[in-house]
């Protein structure tokens, strides 16, 4: 059994949770939580880099969720892959405070009907948010249990009436000089691509918030891609382009080491990266490792897009 | 005052060696600190083992730093330091490693052996570890008696080999951003080259030197003065 019954937690109760999790920070910010009086999410903001955040909502719950238990809220704005913003995991909580996320608008492009632009507000109404707790893999080995609040990116990607010929979905990210890294450690802008299938797939999540209230920059604001069977590295951060192409897009990683990052990427606990095994992670507040899922758990979901496959050739 | 640091008496060397012990157990405090705080952020054992690896090369090129250092200022004495850095290096390296054994991988054998074959930045991390070892038994004045100073000296030099290991195994273990493995690659290749360049002194002023020294095939013996 993988599908979880609806959470009926409320994404509210789900913050004020996250808090309880640490009880030296909670003690520590209860002064500040009383300040804030009712809104209880102000105790854990004082650890994030980013300015207040705003709540999202109202949050449908969603039968795709996963009951484990979620990563803390400090872990998941702390602990960050965001190149652009340096390299070490605590860099992007540091530095991504300089990312402008309003005004934003996202390009819709390509083999499309209605190609369009849209602006992040029409965005956040475009379709009903979602609250989907997920499990993220990262390909170094580590795992998270994320709140993340979105629409499935098919919604979007109807929107715009792909046509016949569209068979890859590429995502181009925003590479702002002014405020991010100037090293050519990757070839920015970073890209990253998707099957038409696996990105209109009911898991494919654009994401805009995560523990019910708008994205932390450092997690990839003000919109992002979570596609939880694959690699962490395959869901796009602060995205301004989605393309239709007919041609598989070239991506990131696999650009800069093609033998260690395939176009696929899907979490595959038989198949290692070449620097390191894949068969356990360790699942970030935890202490031993455990064993990692095929598909990262969601093989009942999305094995048979992938039927016949060679899946060490194509990893 | 100048002279005392010229020439240190005993007491004064015994208290230098104490405080610097002190100093090169520092790290280790404070990662043993930040455990019992859970300040070592979201992933611990992971910051627990990149420290220890980064004061395992960092103690093993402040070793090799001390033979330089001692020659450009003609402090003898730093020589006398030199044993207790190397030892830290290798400290830091088997608390590296417990920490892979034991936090990481929690004593799942089969992993570690699969890693050590497969994963070259391991296996290389590995054999450095592995020759550190006979460096580190014989770092003690009955060893040197006992192999002689020449074969001592011969066994010892693999440091530079073992180094080169380390910033390999750093080099290898990095996904796309090599600066701080660059780095350490810089100041390892830097000392490599200082030495390379004292040992052609040598060598030329020896064959510049007229007969009385046996001419060894134009071989060169000792790369410094020992001082004794
Ligand atoms: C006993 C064998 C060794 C094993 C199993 C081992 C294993 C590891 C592992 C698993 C990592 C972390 C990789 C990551 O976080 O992605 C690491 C990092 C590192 N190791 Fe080792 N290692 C060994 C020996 C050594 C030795 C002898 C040195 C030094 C000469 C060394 C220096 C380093 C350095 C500098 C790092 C990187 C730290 C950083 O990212 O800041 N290791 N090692």
């Amino acid at each position: 059994m993988l599908i979880q019954r609806p959470s009926d937690i409320l994404a509210s109760e789900i913050t004020s949770r996250a808090l309880f999790e640490n009880r030296r920070r909670f003690l520590r910010d209860a002064g500040l939580l009383l300040a804030a009086g009712a809104l209880g999410s102000a105790g854990h903001r004082a650890e994030a880099a980013t300015p207040a955040a705003t709540r999202l909502g109202p949050l449908a719950s969603s039968p795709l969720s996963t009951g484990e238990e979620k990563t803390s809220y400090k872990a998941v704005t702390t602990y960050n892959n965001y190149y652009e913003f340096g390299t070490d995991k605590s860099d992007p909580a540091e530095n991504a405070g300089r990312l402008v996320t309003r005004p934003w608008t996202v390009r819709v492009e390509g083999l499309a009907a209605r190609p369009r632009t849209f602006d992040i507000d029409e965005l956040l109404r475009l379709a009903p948010l979602e609250e989907r707790i997920y499990r993220l893999r990262c390909v170094e080995g580590w795992s998270m249990v994320i709140p993340w609040v979105g629409f499935p990116l098919a919604s979007l990607l109807k929107q715009v009436e792909p046509l016949g010929s569209a068979k890859y979905v590429e995502f181009v990210t925003l590479y702002d000089p002014k405020v991010m890294s100037r090293l050519p450690v990757l070839d920015w802008p970073y890209t990253e691509g998707l099957r038409l299938d696996e990105a209109m797939h009911p898991l494919t999540l654009l994401a805009m918030g995560l523990y019910g209230e708008v994205l932390p920059n450092q997690n990839g604001a003000p919109v992002r891609l979570v596609v939880p069977w694959k690699y962490g590295f395959k869901s796009a951060k602060s995205i301004v382009t989605i393309r239709l192409t007919d041609k598989q897009p070239a991506t990131a990683w696999n650009k800069a080491a093609k033998h260690e990052y395939g176009f696929y990427s899907n979490v595959n606990p038989q198949v290692d990266h070449p620097r390191w095994s894949q068969a356990t992670e360790r699942r970030i507040g935890e202490f031993r490792k455990r064993p990692t899922l095929m598909f990262n758990g969601y093989a009942e979901q999305v094995a048979s897009l992938y039927q016949g496959m060679d899946l060490r050739a194509n990893f | 005052m100048m002279n005392m640091l010229q020439t240190p008496g005993r007491t004064q060397i015994a208290w230098i060696k104490a405080a610097l012990f002190a100093l090169c157990l520092l790290p280790a405090l404070r990662l043993a600190l930040g455990w019992q705080d859970d300040a070592l952020g979201a992933n611990p054992i992971e910051t627990i083992t990149r420290a220890s690896g980064d004061w395992t090369l960092r103690f093993l090129l402040i070793t090799l730093c001390v033979t330089p250092l001692r020659r450009i200022t003609g402090l003898n004495w730093l020589l006398r330091l030199r044993r207790m850095l190397g030892l830290f290096a290798f400290a830091y390296g088997c608390a590296h490693l417990t920490t892979y054994v034991w936090l990481d991988q929690f004593f799942d054998w089969m992993a570690i052996a699969h890693d050590i074959l497969k994963r070259p930045f391991i296996t290389v991390g590995f054999a450095a570890l592995v020759l550190m070892t006979p460096l580190a038994l014989t770092s003690n004045a009955w060893s040197i008696r006992r192999l002689g100073g020449r074969r001592w000296q011969a066994l010892h030099r693999s440091v530079y080999g073992i180094a080169i290991l380390g910033v390999v195994h750093y080099w290898w273990l990095v996904k796309a951003d090599v600066r701080e493995p660059m780095l350490y690659a810089f100041a390892l290749a830097w000392l490599l080259i200082l030495r390379a360049w004292w040992r052609e002194l040598e060598r030329r002023r020896q064959q510049s030197m007229p007969p009385p020294v046996p001419a060894y095939k134009g071989r060169v013996i000792r790369i410094v003065p020992t001082g004794k």
